[in-house]
């Protein structure tokens, strides 16, 4: 292996965006969460592929879909590795993570569950791990069952325990919450879940750049994510399923290269993993992707976690000191994100002046609104982090926030 | 009609003027939030679910009355930046009639160098805002009419 990358200035000099200038100041960039930025080997991969290879996958023979084919093939591959899966057919691409939820709930939710049956999440999911849940339960009589947190942004595992019964048909948890930094003990969850051989859906969004992921470490059932929070393109994302329960579940949509053979009778789907591929995906963006986890593992997770847990320390030191700061999330196991809220001025506002000094942070309920509820705010402001962060852009955080609370 | 038009010219002219003094942003947002601080809240009593616009970022409520033709607007925000462009909005709206309401454009928060505000993207609000004020004075001109 060639040497790892762990020099800041060398690994933002990958990413062209950085250079921009924001409202006269340069770019600092603190809205990882939402989406990462991306580096220039992913960007050319992109332009390349339409450039040199652009077909479509799967079912040519000439030489160019041939290409396509086994470099979009390769990824599914390297994203095996990148999780650890035991099988490359155990990964189905999707649009992205909620792409993923909402094929579990539809492929595994028709058949699986029930009238009565209950789904378990927690309270800290996003809206993208709560509505496809919902809407199951709507059509079929299903009940919704919510594991609160405490006011730090954890869940409990007694109370976990006690959610869990004789009707819970499937169990979806966040690995690490977006709008709190939580890391959940996922590993412990999972086991718990299958002593009572209940499936657990790991939603890794937050996850899979800040952390070396291993699904079979895990033993998590369903594991999803998305390219574009890692480096990666959008409109693209993982679904990691176990092999048996991927080839118990239906079909999610119907169409090309989803099937084996089709008459106006009958029709047979195509083994794992195009049963859950139908139509022409996005092949340059699942190309990319594999540039993305190239690029991640150029680094290594050593230095990422360490990097980004410094960045995460400096960031909450640096601004316990500003009077009237108040963070959201205070959980002992935290990941890439630190959110906070200034005394007497709203979120909105913080973000509006932030971003005249050229600094991009989230503010607003961040899609879970369950848990703006639950702390009574409005919204939070979020600083999230990506391995190109430095300290100096946390300064200049920490000098934005005192120009934020002198204007108001 | 051409001179009542012009009074919300004239107020719009007004503001365009005043936010010429300033030559950086900073006090002109400092200037906006000023503008927030002061305006009259609505009634507690109005800060109801039914005038309520939820935008996804910050919450604005929105009271109409019509009286002798003129229609007066209150509103407000949890938001300070939001409320004090809410102000300019009132400040140009209210005092007008239905027509008027209706026909202008505002095109003094683009001249101000306000328009991202009003943008759906920023999910502050006010779009939604701007739309209920010219919907009020939609169903007082059907009023007026009926």
């Amino acid at each position: 292996m060639s040497e790892l990358l762990t020099d800041i200035d060398a690994i933002r000099a990958q990413f062209p965006i950085l250079k921009r200038e924001i409202n006269g100041k340069p770019l600092v960039y603190f809205d990882n969460g939402a989406t990462s930025q991306k580096p220039q080997s992913v960007i050319d991969t992109i332009s390349r592929y339409y450039e040199f290879e652009n077909s479509n996958i799967h079912r040519g023979v000439h030489t160019l879909s041939q290409e396509a084919t086994s470099a979009y093939e390769d990824v599914r591959k390297k994203v095996q590795k990148f999780i650890n899966a035991e099988h490359s057919h155990e990964i189905i691409f999707t649009s992205g993570t909620t792409g993923g939820i909402n094929l579990v709930a539809s492929s595994f939710g028709e058949k699986l569950v029930r009238k009565g049956d209950e789904i378990l999440i927690t309270a800290m999911e996003h809206h993208s791990n709560i509505v496809p849940w919902q809407m199951l339960c709507e059509r079929n009589g299903a009940h919704l069952k919510v594991l609160p947190i405490s006011k730090e942004g954890e869940i409990d595992i007694e109370e976990f325990k006690n959610l869990i019964g004789p009707k819970t048909e499937l169990i979806s948890l966040v690995h690490v919450s977006n709008s709190l930094g939580t890391i959940n003990p996922i590993k412990e969850m999972i086991e718990i879940a299958h002593k009572q051989s209940i499936p657990v859906l790991i939603d890794g969004a937050q996850a899979t750049h800040h952390m070396p992921v291993d699904v079979q470490d895990l033993d998590a059932d369903f594991y999803v994510f998305s390219a574009h929070k890692m480096y990666g393109p959008t409109g693209v994302g993982v679904l990691y399923g176990k092999e048996e329960l991927l080839n118990d579940m239906t079909p999610y949509q119907g169409g090309g290269d989803m099937i084996k053979s089709v008459t106006f009778e009958k029709t047979t789907y195509n083994e794992l993993p195009y049963k859950f591929e139908a139509g022409t995906p996005n092949i340059s963006g699942g190309i990319a992707l594999g540039a993305a986890i190239d690029f991640i593992n150029s680094i290594g997770f050593d230095f990422i976690e360490k990097h980004e847990a410094e960045l995460c320390r400096f960031a909450t030191s640096q601004l316990r000191d500003i009077k009237g700061l108040r963070f959201i999330g205070t959980a002992k196991e935290r990941a890439g994100s630190v959110s906070f809220l200034l005394d007497g001025i709203h979120p909105y506002d913080t973000g509006v002046i932030l971003d005249k000094l050229g600094i991009a942070v989230r503010t607003g309920h961040h899609c879970t609104q369950p848990v703006m509820n639950f702390f009574e705010i409005p919204g939070t402001v979020r600083a999230s982090f990506a391995v190109y962060n430095t300290k100096q852009e946390v300064v200049k955080l920490v000098e934005g926030i005192d120009r934020v609370k002198r204007m108001f | 009609m051409e001179s009542v038009l012009e009074k919300i010219a004239e107020k719009e002219e007004a503001i365009i003027e005043e936010f010429a003094l300033f030559d950086d942003w900073m006090d002109k947002y400092e200037h906006i939030i000023g503008l927030g601080k002061e305006l009259p809240l609505i009634e507690d009593g109005l800060k109801t679910d039914d005038l309520l616009i939820r935008g996804c970022q910050s919450r604005v409520w929105l009271h109409a009355k019509m009286e002798n033709g003129i229609v007066t607007f209150t509103a407000d925000s949890d938001a300070i930046i939001t409320k004090g462009i809410i102000s300019l909005l009132v400040r140009v709206l209210s005092g007008q009639t239905p027509a008027e309401i209706i026909e202008t454009d505002l095109n003094f928060i683009q001249h101000i160098g306000l328009k991202e505000h009003l943008s759906p993207t920023r999910s502050n609000g006010l779009v939604s805002m701007v739309k209920q004020m010219k919907l009020y004075a939609l169903a007082f001109r059907t009023q007026q009419n009926g």
